[in-house]
């Protein structure tokens, strides 16, 4: 397989909520083990369109393929039976249960076994948290838990929704090796975020979305130059 | 043995032995009976997060279905009640779109739905059906002796059920489903179909419950099949133990249907005042039940 072909393509993508368009004919792809920054002011669409491509949300107009192949209509569950996993800016763990219980819900359908779960704590260093209640876990540590709920489910998609949000600069560090040490196993990773910092670690290839457009495409160097993108993060 | 597995087969033998040393096997085959629907609730509540305030609606079609199965196609009572549980289980396939629903809107719309059922068992144009509003009579086969054993066998029956919930990865998908149905559904969980199980099974239970009542008084009216106090009753006891447990229904129920005979029957007026009291206490005080008190002092809770 050529490295370039997409495993997911993202095509003139729309969604409205009531008469508000939250979502504007959005246009991306991604590769196996690529890193795609996703950023924008607030309310610029970016959740919307992990909502919408994870299957959260229906679009209204356009499509979403992966590996070529249209995935619209798929409810949630299937879509993660093909690889299609995220994370929520809010986190949604499963609150009640413990945190060893969070990843054997998962593992049920990934056959995940008992050894898998282990070094998916290890790696998110939750490991000594296994038998805590996940609703007393901090924010940081739950934005961990819904990732190694996501990686227990063998994901080859990922979409992020700002990680770094709330992290200390350490903690940011570890998120960015860990985030990098994911793509590198081939995992294509949409990162949505607001800390351009902490993107870089990761990609340096962004998509700038305002008011639900994509105004840029292209390095987060030349981005940073753009003056479209500049007003409307100084505006913003 | 599975986690609660030989609570169970306590509670179980507590209600097969019982009966050998203490006279009043009404209140016994009332109890059981309580268990078994307040577990019915704790599958579909305690489990998936659905109140259903209707649920009396598959006890009065359970009992509806194994009588009619017994009136109209002379089949032994035993038989019959599996007619009963599916005749529920059947109700609960159509009323399954309520599932779309969320919170309060769920409650209310089950309970709409058994009154539903309750107007269409007793209507009088169905006479020659259900005897409408007449009422049914089993005479021909009471037997208190077998339908009190086969009450405890459904009691085993629920039971097993929720132990096989608590310990199996079915039970830890619909708490998962409860929790957090959007992370359910990318755990690779297909949230509407496990739903629906639940929903099944739920309604399974409170069919053989209210077939085997049936068989057990043989004789009664729609009224009292369909009595929304028998929800009511067994939310409580339900909420009151400790949901997405095994033990928490059944020591509500033992507990609340123990004072409830204790001074309900003689002295309603006063039940119905504890019992609101017990109500208000609980939301205030125990929102997760008794058993959040055990779990307090670190009893674990099977
Ligand atoms: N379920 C919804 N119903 C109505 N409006 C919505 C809904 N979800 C999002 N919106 C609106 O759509 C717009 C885009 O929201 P979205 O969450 O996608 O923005 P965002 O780029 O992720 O912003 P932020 O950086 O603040 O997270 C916002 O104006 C938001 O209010
Ligand atoms: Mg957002």
């Amino acid at each position: 397989m050529s490295p370039s072909a997409p495993l997911l393509s993202v095509e003139r993508l729309s969604k409205r909520f009531g008469a508000f368009q939250a979502l504007d004919g959005l246009t991306l792809e991604l590769a196996p083990g690529e890193v795609l920054g996703l950023v924008g002011p607030n309310g610029s669409g970016k959740t919307t369109a992990i909502n919408v491509i994870s299957g959260v949300y229906s679009a209204d107009a356009g499509m979403v393929l992966l590996d070529g192949r249209s995935i619209g209509g798929l409810p949630i569950h299937r879509r993660a039976h093909l690889g299609i996993n995220r994370t929520f800016q809010v986190p949604k763990p499963f609150k009640g249960l413990t945190v060893g219980e969070n990843l054997e819900v998962a593992a049920v359908y990934s056959r995940a076994d008992r050894a898998e779960i282990g070094k998916c704590l290890e790696f998110l260093e939750l490991a000594p948290l296994v038998g805590r209640e996940a609703a007393s876990l901090n924010s940081a540590q739950q934005k961990r838990l819904d990732l190694a709920r996501a990686l227990i489910a063998r994901p080859r998609l990922l979409l992020v929704d700002e990680l770094g949000a709330g992290l200390n600069p350490v903690e940011l560090q570890r998120m960015a090796q860990t985030l990098t040490t994911i793509a590198r196993s081939g995992v294509a990773l949409l990162v949505v975020e607001h800390l351009l910092g902490f993107l870089r670690e990761l990609t340096s290839r962004v998509v700038v979305m305002d008011a639900g457009r994509e105004i840029f495409e292209g390095s987060l160097e030349v981005a940073a130059r753009d003056q479209q993108v500049i007003d409307v993060f100084l505006g913003g | 043995m599975p986690r609660g597995g030989w609570y169970s087969v306590g509670v179980v033998l507590l209600f097969a032995l019982l009966p050998f040393v203490y006279g009043n096997h009404a209140l016994l085959f009332n109890m059981m009976m309580y268990l078994v629907l307040a577990q019915g609730i704790n599958v579909l509540f305690g489990f998936t997060g659905y109140l259903p305030f209707g649920y009396v609606g598959f006890f009065g079609a359970g009992a509806y279905g194994a009588s009619l199965a017994i009136l109209l196609v002379h089949l032994p009572p035993v038989p019959a009640l599996f007619v009963g549980a599916a005749v529920s289980v059947l109700v609960a396939l159509l009323l399954a779109p309520l599932l779309r629903l969320s919170g309060a809107y769920f409650a209310i719309a089950s309970l709409a739905a058994s009154e539903v059922v309750y107007y269409i068992v007793s209507n009088p144009h169905l006479v020659s059906l259900t005897q409408g509003p007449y009422g049914i009579s089993l005479a021909q086969v009471y037997n208190s002796g077998a339908s009190y054993a086969t009450m405890v066998v459904v009691l085993a029956m629920a039971l097993a059920v929720v132990v096989y919930l608590r310990n199996s990865h079915m039970g830890l998908a619909l708490q998962a489903i409860r929790e957090e149905p959007i992370s359910a559904g990318f755990a690779g969980i297909n949230v509407v179909r496990e739903r629906i199980r639940a929903w099944l099974l739920s309604a399974a239970l409170a069919g053989l419950a209210g077939g085997t009542y049936a068989w057990h008084v043989s004789v009664f009216y729609p009224k009292s099949v369909f009595d929304l106090n028998i929800s009511v009753f067994a939310i409580v006891f339900t909420l009151f133990g400790g949901v997405a447990t095994l033990v928490g229904p059944i020591m509500g129920t033992l507990l609340l249907y123990g004072l409830y005979n204790w001074i309900g029957i003689s002295q309603p007026e006063y039940f119905q005042l504890v019992f609101g009291i017990v109500i208000v206490l609980l939301v205030l005080f125990l929102p997760n039940g008794l058993v959040s008190l055990l779990r307090r002092v670190k009893i674990h809770v099977p």
